[in-house]
């Protein structure tokens, strides 16, 4: 019956009452909610992920302009901070092409907020002081804190800073991953994010919420580069029950840096064979003219409902998954 | 030949797989936030029967496999090989000892079994749920004795021998549940 919920109304419930805990949370914390568009002239850049595209034809657009759906609220809120609201939050859905399965679908829902003068270590502390409080119903142990180092070392049995392709290809046959189809040889990050994905973050997050900071710096994204260490970059994942719930950041405030890493993502997509999209200039000239030395972090709220209803499956805590919209 | 790419991934998607035709059984896509999907695949091996996992990096394409599923009716075996026959085309399949081996001793003849074929010959034979068949040879059962529990073996006319309840005759009909080999009920003629 495809006019029906997917969902259930108890799901319904517990949806409104997370929602309410988070703005109570906040609010308490002083932190201001708000709305930026889900529409934008500029894309991601980022080539593992695409925006939906639309057209806007009326009064100023005769011919229509280009316009793109927002991956994530992260570029306007930026600009917000930069012309001094402080601490801001932002609840919204998000939209990115191609991605559905059991825990993804194309329009979710994100909780995203910035801390100026907090470092991504205070900042996983105030995740991790949310988390608790949105799923205390979970009998969660003590916190877990791992470098992205760590973490390869304990379940992957390598230094992700220092294995070569050789090794990280040897390592994924031994967990069985034998001829990932697709996957070429001198891929290192992609071998690091399959090794991460499937060897390594299904044991994360087991009945406890496990943290993994200090990313390797070709995985930045965002983030900041560790100034006491080249190598990594200031980013942290937050992991419950294998599921990756946040990713968060001490926020890159360099315009040239920025520009740059942009420009490299562009070139990667050309590589790739993928569309050329265009970059926010308007983030650029928010970051020339200074953003705060701020962390930030952008966390699935879905998810977060699905671990806290026991739902195993994305669609079951969406009113109506993508196949049913 | 024709191929599938990832996003066409789903249930009972038919594909070669290191040369031999495969079913794809279980499809998960998996991405983390800032990284690239895969697509975590189950597949049972057509041929072997065994299940194989392969994880696939999202957009690539794997060749598609020509099998289909069909219902045709089972004529008669010769010993050597077991003819089957579309009703519709009236076209004839023979598939040897190997390809039947399980359905051989549920095979009644005229009866409508699903058989996959791989680019038009048999791969395996599937025999209807339930099938009705005659008892052979089994001990005497007591007159009346539809009380008593208790089982006894019993060999059904294609050769197959089944445990079936101490009241069941020799010449009886009775219908057994192909999947578990297990005796259903008596069947009156």
């Amino acid at each position: 019956m495809n006019w029906q919920p997917k969902t259930t109304l108890q799901v319904l419930q517990l949806r409104a009452a997370l929602l309410a805990q988070i703005r109570g949370f906040f609010a308490a914390h002083h932190v201001l909610e708000v709305e930026t568009p889900i529409l934008s002239s500029a894309a991601n850049t980022d080539p593992q992920v695409e925006n939906f595209t639309t057209t806007f034809a009326g009064p100023d657009a005769a011919q229509g302009r280009q316009l793109y759906l927002h991956t994530s609220p992260e570029f306007p809120m930026k600009r917000l901070l930069a012309a001094g609201s402080g601490p801001v939050y932002q609840i919204c859905k998000v939209f990115r092409q191609g991605e559905a399965g059991r825990y993804h679908n194309p329009e979710f829902t994100m909780l995203e907020w910035y801390r100026p003068g907090f470092s991504h270590h205070q900042l996983m502390d105030e995740v991790e002081q949310l988390t608790r409080l949105l799923l205390a119903q979970l009998d969660l142990g003590k916190s877990e804190y791992l470098s992205y180092q760590q973490a390869f070392e304990q379940y992957a049995g390598l230094d992700p800073h220092q294995a070569n392709c050789e090794q990280l290809i040897s390592c994924a046959e031994q967990h069985g991953l034998k001829g990932v189809t697709g996957l070429a040889k001198q891929d290192r990050d992609d071998w690091l994010n399959l090794l991460m994905s499937h060897v390594i973050q299904p044991r994360l997050g087991q009945q406890r919420l496990t943290f993994i900071f200090d990313y390797p710096a070709s995985q930045a994204a965002l983030a900041r580069i560790c100034p006491t260490n080249p190598l990594v970059a200031e980013r942290f994942e937050l992991f419950l029950q294998g599921v990756e719930l946040a990713n968060g950041f001490r926020e890159l405030t360099d315009a040239a840096e920025q520009q740059r890493r942009f420009l490299e993502e562009l070139q990667q997509r050309a590589h790739n064979g993928q569309t050329a999209t265009p970059m926010d200039e308007n983030l650029l000239a928010a970051l020339n003219y200074g953003l705060p030395d701020c962390a930030g972090v952008a966390v699935g709220v879905d998810r977060l409902l699905m671990l806290s209803s026991g739902a195993s499956e994305i669609s079951e805590v969406l009113s109506f998954p993508i196949g049913r919209a | 030949m024709a191929s599938y790419s990832t996003n066409e991934f789903k249930r009972g998607l038919k594909v070669m797989l290191d040369g031999d035709p495969a079913a794809i059984i279980e499809n998960e896509f998996v991405k983390p936030g800032k990284g690239q999907a895969f697509n975590r695949v189950k597949l049972r091996n057509l041929k072997t029967g065994r299940v194989i996992e392969r994880t696939f990096k999202s957009g690539e394409s794997i060749e598609a496999a020509d099998v289909v599923e069909t219902e045709m009716q089972y004529l008669y075996n010769d010993g050597e090989a077991w003819h089957f026959m579309d009703q519709e085309t009236f076209e004839q399949v023979a598939a040897d000892e190997i390809v039947v081996a399980d359905a051989k001793p549920w095979l009644k003849e005229q009866d409508i079994c699903t058989i996959t074929l791989w680019n038009g010959a048999p791969l395996s034979v599937t025999p209807p749920n339930h099938v009705i068949l005659k008892v052979v040879e089994t001990e005497p059962g007591v007159r009346g004795d539809t009380a008593t529990g208790g089982n006894k073996p019993a060999t059904l006319e294609t050769g197959a021998v089944v445990q079936v309840p101490l009241f069941v005759n020799e010449g009886e009909l009775i219908k057994v549940d192909t999947r578990t080999g297990e005796y259903v009920s008596r069947v009156r003629e």
